[in-house]
């Protein structure tokens, strides 16, 4: 657990001086390489701006309007369909904002962490979601805007139902694991 | 779908936010999300730069072919569409690897440069290849070793044991991905038949 804590924070500073360093032993120009990569960074940025504020209006909408709980609730009744705990259905509102956004995912888990108590059932469950699945919808939007692919076929589907397996096995592995 | 989703959250928010009585929201918080989004682009053209910066240095001195040949038998299996030398392998293989170490900033930059690339090899330009769908299915559903960000706030809420979660985060991660990468292979040849 350490060993990857530390990899983790060692790999950036040495990425920046491994890489250069290297490339400069090859005889890349590395300076003139260096900017002429970055030039990119720009040209991409400017290219997902649209995909980015037309997906976030959207989503902050929604979730600003308080929406979210209301549309939670309406999916309770599935929770006691299933034969679930129907206090599981508190983490309802972080299933519907995982895949949507990862800001506005992070503010729904660390108010249910709050709210439950970190080491609680729905605390654990909430904690393991948010670090299990990543904003699928937001992340597909902007990666194939940026490229200009309109039509993604069966990628959100894929996308979608891992991230519903996510859920389903959270739910399976927390109740496992600490009860 | 893609455009009723974005469609529904819009109008359901607006609908809930009028019969709710508070109108007002709707016009702030789109106002906000809108500039919130350059914002993110504009932060985003920094970390990119410096990444992109460094990645065609990475190119030139020959070591994104390299970790493409290191990593190649298990990532070309995925992606069986790509040329064996493609330079998307090394950037698809830079974003996982930014994933997993939890360098969220650093994951964003590959990424982006992988579908470029991916781009260059797709033959219709506006649909979305296998190669790219495989890529991002892997992204998203992608295991992050170390939830750093989930653990602080435990730390901060008072949590006896903050990194508990770790063990179960990596066994839900590992199932979503396993099924995202054996779904997509069976689609991928039922589609081929």
């Amino acid at each position: 657990m350490n060993v990857i804590a530390e990899i983790s924070r060692w790999a950036i500073p040495l990425l920046l001086l491994f890489i250069p360093v290297v490339a400069y032993l090859r005889k890349v120009p590395v300076y003139e390489s260096f900017v002429a990569g970055a030039e990119d960074g720009f040209k991409t940025g400017v290219r997902i701006l649209p995909f980015l504020i037309g997906m976030l209006v959207s989503i902050g909408v929604f979730v600003d309007s308080g929406a979210l709980n209301i549309v939670s609730h309406w999916l309770q009744p599935l929770f006691e369909l299933l034969g679930l705990d129907p206090n599981f259905a508190a983490i309802i509102p972080l299933a519907i904002m995982r895949p949507l956004s990862g800001s506005g995912a992070l503010g729904v888990a660390t108010q249910l962490i709050n709210q439950h108590g970190p080491d609680s059932f729905i605390g654990r469950l909430a904690s393991t979601l948010q670090g299990s699945t990543d904003t699928t919808f937001f992340v597909l939007t902007v990666y194939f805007g940026s490229v200009g692919i309109k039509k993604y076929r069966y990628a959100l589907k894929l996308g979608l139902l891992a991230d519903l397996v996510g859920l389903i096995v959270s739910v399976w592995i927390v109740s496992k694991t600490f009860y | 779908m893609v455009n009723l989703i974005w469609l529904l959250m819009l109008a359901i928010g607006i609908i809930v936010s009028a019969l709710n009585g508070h109108i007002e929201t709707v016009t702030v918080s789109a106002m906000k999300a809108a500039e919130l989004g350059v914002e993110v682009a504009i932060e985003l053209i920094g970390v990119m730069s410096l990444w992109l910066g460094l990645m065609r240095l990475a190119e030139e001195a020959g070591f994104v072919k390299g970790i493409a040949r290191l990593f190649g038998p298990a990532v070309r299996r995925l992606f069986p569409s790509l040329r064996p030398d493609s330079p998307a392998l090394g950037a698809i293989i830079m974003n996982l690897s930014a994933n997993i170490l939890g360098l969220g900033n650093a994951a964003t930059p590959f990424g982006l440069k992988a579908m470029q690339e991916l781009q260059k090899e797709n033959q219709t330009p506006d649909v979305a290849s296998p190669a790219m769908i495989t890529f991002l299915a892997l992204n998203t559903s992608c295991i992050t070793l170390i939830p750093a960000t989930i653990i602080g706030v435990r730390l901060k809420a008072n949590s006896a044991n903050p990194t508990e979660i770790i063990g179960t985060t990596i066994v839900a991660t590992g199932c979503a991905m396993s099924v995202a990468i054996i779904v997509d292979y069976l689609i991928r040849h039922r589609r081929k038949k």
